[in-house]
């Protein structure tokens, strides 16, 4: 990861380098002083403060999709509904990292809340007693509001989320990102690094455009460290609610989750079938877990949570 | 560089998985089948779909005396395409960067990539309102001849986004084409049923509301992603479908804005 700041004059060996300060070329930087004096390269005291922070979060898992739209959001609201269905002692905290599209609050069916500032910190929006949320979109005034920033001010933010949050005692604490390998990703994995994070559960749907992006990510998981929970393929058939014939709607052409996770001999956690009323649910906020308890993803999805239930417990036994 | 391109469309959606890129490569195959010539630029860095697409993954981009030369689909060269999926060297590498190297990466594609005479330049985007989007815009100020094409599905959750998007346009000051609707049913292939799977008209409802103009609603089509990983153009290889009515129309719109300037 290069720490080269934006505006450094050329040749800038980098805030974390040895030689930061020392170097001909941060003659006349304007940050000599500090680079040199070693502050520079010293930790982000964030990460300490997160960590203190969630000192009392058991399992932090991140949820990730290189492809958008392949439903990290809708995945992220069924694992929590579905964790927290468990048992009424079973805690489980939702942060939406997703700075420019935040889908949460619609998705669990909050909008329009608000955030609550007290002495202990931001207290989230508690969806139901043992299901709480964080998410920019409580912040924004009007749901036109567009939120034109760039990396560092999104870190910030995130920083603000992962440092400021009174989640309480959580066992879990899942967290919902954009698209992509970039900002909010590496900060997400960088300030999480001395707190603990558990793992990833990456999302994908069955075509190869999808998958093309995803194994980037998977890529990504391995380049910064972070363990694979494993893969949720999601849109996996679409049963005709008039015929309840089967078809793919977007086809498996290469063979879909199943073919990549052999390759790249990752868990493949479960697949959800595409369901309209799923869909229907989550613009209505409603929990497709009630709702709906006997419908084939419910089923599907509650094996999966079971799986990742073991897996996070596996971990802290050993 | 962009001197001698007369017309940039911008595809945006604030939603990812939209069918943005589809969207693109299509109207720039569409474009093409008109006789235009066409640049198609993918500026998604982190997920760069359209030589995928385009079926020309595992293509090189040539560094040429007066820039780098954009991969062409057909011999005579008139659909140039330039993503960073040219630059990668295995398809599973992970760009993984943060703001200020994607934006100067796409200062390089807007300044270096030597695009010859263009008539249109379709520029794909990724999801958000973020620094690929604030360069794109700061970048493309001088050009006089800017619209952007916003793309959307018909759920509630799609469109809280693109309204998001919508705000950027006007606060950028780039002018909205119009929006179009991805993704609208899907007619079950035994019973014909038409399923609204994400619902529908939500496209509409939300061009009267912003007042935009709307384009049209594209049905979820797996012939449609049949076409995706060939390069093949709807108008040309599905002639009658839903699909390819919608580009023709486009086309045809964007031919007389362009004929009257």
């Amino acid at each position: 990861m290069s720490t080269v700041p934006d505006n450094a004059p050329q040749h800038c060996p980098g805030t974390q380098s040895e030689d930061a300060g020392k170097a001909s070329a941060c003659a006349g930087c304007p940050n000599q002083n500090i680079c040199a004096s070693g502050d520079a390269s010293r930790p982000d005291p964030a990460i300490d403060i997160i960590k203190a922070r969630l000192s009392n979060v058991k399992h932090k898992i991140l949820i990730l999709s290189g492809k958008g739209g392949v439903g990290k959001s809708t995945v992220t609201s069924l694992l929590g509904h579905g964790l927290a269905a468990k048992s009424p002692d079973v805690n489980v905290g939702i942060l939406d990292a997703d700075i420019c599209g935040p889908s949460q609050p619609r998705v669990l069916g909050v909008r329009g809340e608000q955030v609550h500032n007290s002495g202990s910190g931001w207290s989230p929006v508690y969806v139901t007693d043992n299901l709480s949320l964080m998410s920019i979109g409580f912040l924004l005034q009007s749901p036109d509001d567009a939120v034109i920033w760039r990396g560092p001010k999104k870190n910030g933010m995130i920083k603000q989320f992962l440092s400021e949050v009174d989640w309480g005692d959580l066992d879990y604490l899942l967290i919902d990102t954009p698209p992509g390998t970039s900002d909010e990703h590496l900060s997400a994995v960088q300030y999480l690094s001395q707190a603990g994070l558990s793992g990833a559960i990456v999302v994908t749907t069955p075509q190869e455009v999808a998958l093309l992006d995803v194994r980037k990510e998977i890529h990504f998981c391995q380049k910064v460290g972070v363990r694979l929970l494993g893969v949720v393929e999601n849109m996996s058939l679409f049963v005709c609610p008039n015929c309840q014939s089967r078809s793919e709607i977007f086809p498996a052409t290469t063979g879909g989750a199943q073919q990549m996770c052999s390759e790249l001999n990752v868990p493949l956690l479960g697949k959800l079938p595409l369901d309209p009323l799923l869909a229907r649910c989550c613009d209505q906020g409603k929990d497709f877990l009630q709702e709906l308890p006997n419908s084939p993803a419910v089923l599907a999805l509650h094996d999966i949570v079971t799986k990742i239930v073991t897996t996070c417990e596996k971990e802290n036994s050993r | 560089m962009l001197d001698y391109v007369k017309r940039v469309i911008l595809v945006l959606s604030g939603k990812g998985g939209v069918g943005k890129s589809t969207i693109s490569t299509q109207l720039a195959l569409t474009l093409k089948e008109r006789g235009y010539k066409v640049g198609l630029l993918d500026i998604d860095l982190c997920g760069p779909s359209v030589p995928y697409l385009l079926n020309l993954e595992g293509q090189n981009v040539h560094q040429g005396p007066e820039g780098w030369v954009p991969v062409y689909l057909d011999q005579e060269q008139r659909l140039g395409v330039m993503s960073i999926g040219f630059l990668l060297s295995s398809r599973n590498d992970a760009v993984v960067w943060r703001g200020p190297k994607k934006t100067s990466m796409i200062k390089q594609f807007l300044e270096d990539v030597y695009w010859q005479d263009l008539d249109f330049l379709v520029i794909d985007t990724p999801p958000g309102t973020s620094d690929e989007h604030i360069t794109v815009m700061e970048n493309l100020r001088q050009v006089p001849q800017c619209t952007a094409i916003l793309v959307t599905t018909p759920q509630e959750v799609a469109i809280e986004d693109v309204r998001k998007e919508i705000t950027f346009c006007k606060k950028t000051g780039i002018t909205i084409m119009g929006i179009i609707e991805n993704m609208s049913g899907y007619e079950c292939p035994t019973c014909n049923e038409c399923t609204n799977i994400f619902s529908s008209g939500g496209g509409e409802s939300l061009a009267e509301y912003a007042k935009i103009p709307y384009l049209g609603s594209i049905p979820i089509d797996p012939r449609m992603g049949k076409l995706a990983g060939q390069g093949l153009a709807a108008v040309k290889e599905l002639p009658g479908s839903n699909t390819s009515r919608v580009f023709t129309e486009l086309v045809l719109q964007l031919g007389e804005s362009f004929n009257g300037t």
